[in-house]
């Protein structure tokens, strides 16, 4: 798929009570957005944070009904909070799409389960709706450390069937972890999971049990996001690749996760 | 006015302009086909190429620090056999030079990959790598030394046929004096700064950020280190210098161009600005053109 490095403009933000930010994007020169599957990621570069030099990887969360780029940005640093409170109208330089995406082949008629811990949360709003269309059953299950942590964000998954939760503090749905959700006891033809790494080898290890179809999005740290710099490698069965170029979603079969 | 861009770094190796991209920091070049003109750039530096397939290190490795980052990949690559079937033949393709970075644990190592690359005709020189900080031997071990860096350099002089540049580390007392036994020693140019060795602790984890513990500091934090070493090594050697190290934009260049750099290489940045060697060749056009000087030569060593 073509990569671009490409301007895009803030139309519009809103923060959530956990904090992340919804932020949506115009491109700079009016022009459509380029082509992507759910799953994939851009890389942003943040202006106003010189010291920050890298571009920081953010995954698409979805596009907007007015064509808006839509990104859910977590103030996780320096940079990424500046990111969250830049005003409408700043102009900010991004290389989309980058990496796989999800595989949604073959989804019509299928029960699927989205598992979203945290900021992973994101990739899968967009899934949720491309699976949707396609026919498959969703169903969305969301974890955070309090109510507010998943507070505005179900209905940002259109077309899912059900949204699930579970918080550390039972505040709101299963008193837990998302890995101990009772929906889990339940039959999917596939679980596609991100989150956090503990959260993800625990899903994963529950999908392999059960022979279970499972998908895992990655958040290693990034430096290029194409391929060029092998600083964000996961090892896997063929050998250590590049989670930018290769993932950042892998079947778990390709993991060395035991 | 016409702009003369052209370098000439020796033994055969003619660049159209002084922009090189710098060994691990930009693949094999298709990497960035969706966003440069390959054809524009002085050359590409390829990755480190050893005799055998590395699997490189442990993740995490790499952390961002300011104005930087550390990397720790060690030397992850194919091997010089894949190199040769895999990627060369698309690389026949660029009018830009194509330089092979080399790495070897034994010198004898070092001389196996070079005499296989040697048939390659597209390939005008080699880039020894006698500075990498993340690999245990070989690497920075040979360019900490005089007698090392000259021992490995004169074996690549017998084994290599064209042009032969050796890049040096920044990890030493006096990198002039390094320079100094590499030129004599048969190296046609040298290219500096490799990566500062580095360390950075994650205090929420109470461990070090990445799997090796320490690594090598790139980016716009060590150019006023690396501006410093290319003059000190300028005014020691006579063969040509290549400058590296934190370069972001035709200024940043124009800083080891003048601090006595016969041509640039251009690393880290790439992962900010897939498009930052077009632009620095664009800039130093411009820089020429503003101040009347119609060739970059001109420019060499001025301070």
């Amino acid at each position: 798929m073509k990569e671009y490095l490409l301007d895009f403009k803030i139309a519009d933000r809103t923060v959530l009570p956990g904090g992340c930010a919804m932020i949506e994007f115009e491109r700079a020169d009016g022009e459509k957005l380029p082509p992507f599957r759910p799953g994939q990621f851009v890389e942003i570069k943040i202006p106003g944070v010189p010291a920050a030099m890298l571009r920081r990887p953010i995954s698409i969360c979805d596009v907007t009904d007015s064509g808006r780029l839509l990104l859910m940005v977590k103030p996780a640093g320096e940079a990424t909070r500046h990111l969250t409170l830049m005003p409408a109208g700043s102009v900010v330089s991004m290389i989309i799409p980058l990496g796989n995406g999800f595989d949604t082949a073959g989804a019509a008629g299928k029960r699927v389960l989205l598992a979203g811990g945290g900021v992973g949360a994101a990739p899968l709003i967009n899934l949720c709706r491309v699976l949707a269309d396609a026919d498959a059953q969703v169903e969305i299950l969301l974890g955070g450390r309090s109510a507010r942590d998943v507070q505005g964000l179900p209905e940002y998954y259109r077309g899912s069937e059900q949204v699930h939760v579970a918080t550390d503090d039972g505040t709101v749905g299963h008193h837990g972890l998302v890995t101990g959700h009772p929906v889990l006891n339940e039959r999917f033809d596939t679980i596609y999971v991100c989150g956090p790494t503990p959260m993800m080898k625990g899903m994963a290890a529950i999908a392999r049990n059960r022979g279970t179809e499972c998908f895992v999005s990655l958040e290693n740290m990034m430096a290029c996001g194409l391929g060029a710099c092998l600083c964000c490698v996961e090892k896997t069965v063929k050998g250590n690749v590049c989670v930018c170029k290769h993932g950042p979603v892998f079947n778990i079969n390709e993991l060395t996760w035991q | 006015m016409a702009i003369n861009l052209a370098v000439d770094l020796g033994a055969g190796l003619k660049l159209k302009n002084p922009v090189l991209t710098a060994s691990g920091t930009f693949g094999y070049g298709t990497e960035f086909a969706d966003f440069i003109d390959l054809n524009r750039l002085g050359g590409f530096i390829v990755k480190g190429t050893t005799l055998e397939p590395r699997q490189g290190n442990d993740s995490p490795r790499m952390v961002e620090t300011p104005s930087g980052m550390i990397n720790a990949v060690g030397l992850q690559n194919g091997g010089v056999d894949h190199f040769i079937e895999h990627k060369y033949p698309s690389l026949t393709q660029y009018t830009s030079e194509v330089i092979v970075n080399v790495s070897g644990a034994s010198v004898a190592d070092y001389a196996k990959v070079a005499e296989k690359l040697a048939p390659l005709d597209k390939i005008h020189a080699i880039e020894v790598n006698i500075s990498c900080p993340n690999v245990k031997a070989g690497g920075m071990a040979f360019g900490t030394t005089c007698e090392g860096a000259a021992e490995v350099t004169a074996a690549l002089r017998k084994a290599w046929p064209r042009h032969l540049m050796v890049k040096l580390s920044p990890n030493v007392t006096d990198i002039a004096s390094i320079a100094g036994a590499v030129e004599q020693a048969g190296a046609d140019s040298v290219s500096l700064i490799n990566t500062l060795l580095a360390m950075s602790v994650d205090v929420e984890r109470q461990r070090a950020s990445i799997s090796t513990v320490t690594g090598g500091l790139s980016g716009p934090a060590v150019r006023p280190v690396a501006v410093r070493m290319v003059w000190q090594v300028a005014r020691r050697v006579s063969i040509p210098v290549v400058g590296l190290g934190g370069i972001t934009c035709a200024d940043d260049a124009l800083q080891f161009i003048m601090a006595g750099a016969t041509a640039v290489q251009i690393g880290t940045y790439n992962f900010v600005d897939p498009q930052v060697t077009v632009k620095t060749i664009d800039g130093l056009e411009d820089y020429c053109r503003r101040h009347g000087v119609d060739d970059i030569n001109k420019l060499r060593g001025i301070i």
